[in-house]
């Protein structure tokens, strides 16, 4: 539209506009992109409690030997439903979901993704995923089976796995229409200006992702279909004794299931790249590698699944191609840490929250990425496969990686989400206890892994129990500096101070040239691009 | 933006597609019957193949359209036939 048509009225905040529907309607049955991004944002911070409960109390269970609060079935039940609330429905569709949607457009220059309607869509598919899968608690019970649901054990298991994989299969609908709507965003609304090397870091992750989501989520969809038939029909495709093969299981899937761990890091890797130029005042160092190197994760990620299954007995060449692939995807990965601590060298550093959630998230991903590596080494591989070694590398990344951007983009992105600001003391403050918590809970696993401690018991031998009682009390402080973290958002985000500064942090990204927060159609021009972003002088 | 041109098949294309999608199935069935052993399934999949790309190129207009869909297309492909690959790596040497 032009600036003709503009009136006062397209100066209403999203927070504030009047569409078709009132109240609670107004926000579930909003198109806008930006509502659709805090309608994942609050399921997330609904479902990241439930399971961050579920971890705590696992925790509790093992800071003694034996009985201490559960049993094993509740114990299995507890690590299945922990690890499907937080792969399924937090950090796989998490920071495209939440800030994807409300940034993207943002940042290229549009007024909404390409389907908006799909897009809200995605949302209550979102929804009924989570539904069907927390509806084993009503019929028949929690699945015990692990995140994972190898075969045999996932058609064997009297336990009810039924609803999870079918909430598991929702879910992925959810993310493909996600990608979906990213992929076209992209290529079809950017500014005019923005060629595809003009634009931001963030939109050019979420732009790999987004065709992660496209192709890989499919072939879980099928596999969990396929265990679903298994099970109920045996239509004998992993079953060793109906003639199926469990192994073929395991490869489909891995091959949805690494490249999702893409899905889950390459946005966070996006945000760090937003971040790190801005509070250091300089030019993003090697603009292109990280581009590059975004692409070739996405690439490379599709062919290195197989290092999940090295003691599954996979033929002898598949081990030896898989672990040497795992080593080049470790490469792209290692560019982007050069390139943020190239940024921030002799940059002038801002140090403010946003700051430290980033920084912070350069060393859990080194150590998770490195841990990664370990686990890559065939011959290491056979001793530490499957012990707690596995839990503290993934932890580090998937919960340091993602949940450190993750934090890392709420704080950064704050004020303009919601007009307020947060409180600055207590939200350093709950980083400092949340980051030494973390480092506390799930540094001692790496050694528990090595001495030989398994994953996924409710109990261990009495010479695992000093690193468990330290890990155990890290998960505590860990859980109450998460608690301070949200606690002063969630206050803030209602009775924060408010604020319309449309640039807080002097970023150079289109996002920050809009209203605090965004109106409506979050432009009344849309704006033209000549300059490279992160142009600082 | 909504400057491209749009291609309008004719019906004949049309009936052309059905045809070969018919005949291409009456093949499938007709194969059953012998006996190739391991070769089966990829004869199978190579008709099955043949279909889609009648269908991608004829009937979803890969081939009037923008280039860049045609390339998105083969890319996709060749990332699904390496993945294919690598599986059958591990099934070839066990
Ligand atoms: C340098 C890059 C990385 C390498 C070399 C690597 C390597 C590995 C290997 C070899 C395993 C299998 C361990 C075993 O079960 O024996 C593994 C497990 C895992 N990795 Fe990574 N990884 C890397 C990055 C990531 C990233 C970026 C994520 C997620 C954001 C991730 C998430 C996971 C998860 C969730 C598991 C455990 C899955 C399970 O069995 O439950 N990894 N990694
Ligand atoms: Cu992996």
């Amino acid at each position: 539209m032009s600036a003709s048509t503009a009136t006062a009225s397209e100066h209403v905040s999203f927070l504030e506009y009047k569409g078709k529907y009132k109240g609670i309607l107004g926000w579930i049955l909003s198109t806008d992109h930006k509502r659709v991004g805090l309608l994942y944002l609050y399921t997330m911070l609904v479902f990241f409690s439930l399971a961050a409960t579920l971890g705590l109390l696992m925790k509790l269970q093992l800071i003694a030997p034996g009985y201490t609060i559960m049993g094993p079935q509740t114990y299995n039940a507890m690590f299945t439903v922990h690890g499907i609330i937080m792969i399924f429905v937090i950090v796989v569709p998490g920071l495209p979901a939440v800030f994807g949607n409300f940034f993207l457009p943002l940042m290229i220059g549009a007024k909404d993704v390409a389907f908006p309607k799909l897009n809200l869509a995605s949302w209550w598919i979102y929804i009924i995923g989570i539904l069907v899968v927390l509806s084993s608690q009503f019929v028949g019970g929690w699945p015990d089976t692990g995140w994972t649901f190898y075969a045999p054990y996932s058609f064997r298991t009297p336990a009810n796995v039924l609803p999870a994989l079918f909430g598991a299969f929702i879910l992925g609908f959810s993310s493909i229409l996600t990608g979906i709507n990213f992929v076209v965003t992209i290529h079809r609304m950017r500014a005019p200006g923005m060629t595809w090397f003009k634009m931001p870091l963030f939109p050019w992750t979420l732009y790999a992702t987004a065709w992660i989501q496209v192709l890989a989520t499919p072939v879980i969809g099928i596999t969990l279909l396929l265990t679903v038939m298994e099970r109920v029909w045996g239509i004998g495709i992993f079953d060793p004794n109906l003639g199926g093969d469990p192994i073929l299981y395991q490869h489909l899937f891995w091959i949805y299931s690494h490249p999702a761990v893409y899905i889950m890091i390459l946005p966070g890797l996006g945000v760090i790249s937003e971040i790190i130029p801005v509070f250091s005042r300089k030019r993003i160092y090697g603009y292109k590698a990280i581009v590059l190197s975004s692409l070739a994760i996405a690439f490379v990620g599709y062919f290195v699944w197989g290092h999940h299954m090295f003691t599954s007995g996979m033929s002898g060449r598949a081990l030896f191609a898989f672990s040497f692939l795992t080593f080049l995807v470790a490469i792209p990965s290692a560019i982007k840490v050069f390139n943020w601590v190239a940024t921030m060298y002799k940059g002038s550093l801002n140090l403010q929250t946003p700051f430290y959630w980033a920084v912070s998230f350069i060393f859990v991903f080194m150590v998770g990425g490195f841990s990664g590596l370990t686990l890559g080494s065939l011959a290491a591989n056979v001793h530490i496969h499957d012990t707690h070694f596995v839990v503290a590398h993934f932890h580090f990344i998937v919960f340091g990686g993602t949940g450190f951007s993750f934090m890392a983009a709420l704080h950064y992105w704050f004020s303009k989400m919601f007009g307020r600001m947060y409180d600055r003391g207590w939200a350093n403050t709950g980083w400092v206890v949340f980051f030494a918590g973390f480092l506390t809970l799930y540094l001692p696993m790496f050694g528990l892994g090595m001495q030989g401690m398994p994953r996924r018991y409710y109990d261990y031998l009495p010479e695992f129990h000093a690193g468990n009682i330290i890990s155990s009390l890290g998960a505590i402080l860990m859980i109450a500096g998460a608690a301070i973290v949200i606690v002063n958002l969630v206050r803030s985000a209602r009775h924060g101070e408010k604020t319309s500064e449309k640039n807080p942090w002097g970023g150079k990204t289109l996002e920050w040239e809009t209203d605090t927060p965004p109106t409506f159609e979050n432009w009344e021009d849309i704006p033209s691009v000549e300059e490279r972003p992160y142009e600082y002088k | 933006m909504s400057e491209e041109k749009h291609h309008i098949s004719s019906y004949t294309s049309h009936f052309l597609v059905l045809g070969a999608l018919l005949l291409l199935t009456a093949v499938s069935v007709a194969v059953t019957s012998l006996e190739m052993g391991k070769y089966d399934t990829l004869v199978a999949m190579l008709i099955a193949g043949t279909k889609a790309a009648i269908v991608l190129t004829w009937f979803m207009h890969l081939r009037f359209d923008n280039k860049i869909y045609a390339i998105f297309t083969v890319a996709v492909i060749v990332l699904f036939l390496l993945v294919l690959y690598i599986t059958f790596f591990d099934y070839s040497y066990r």
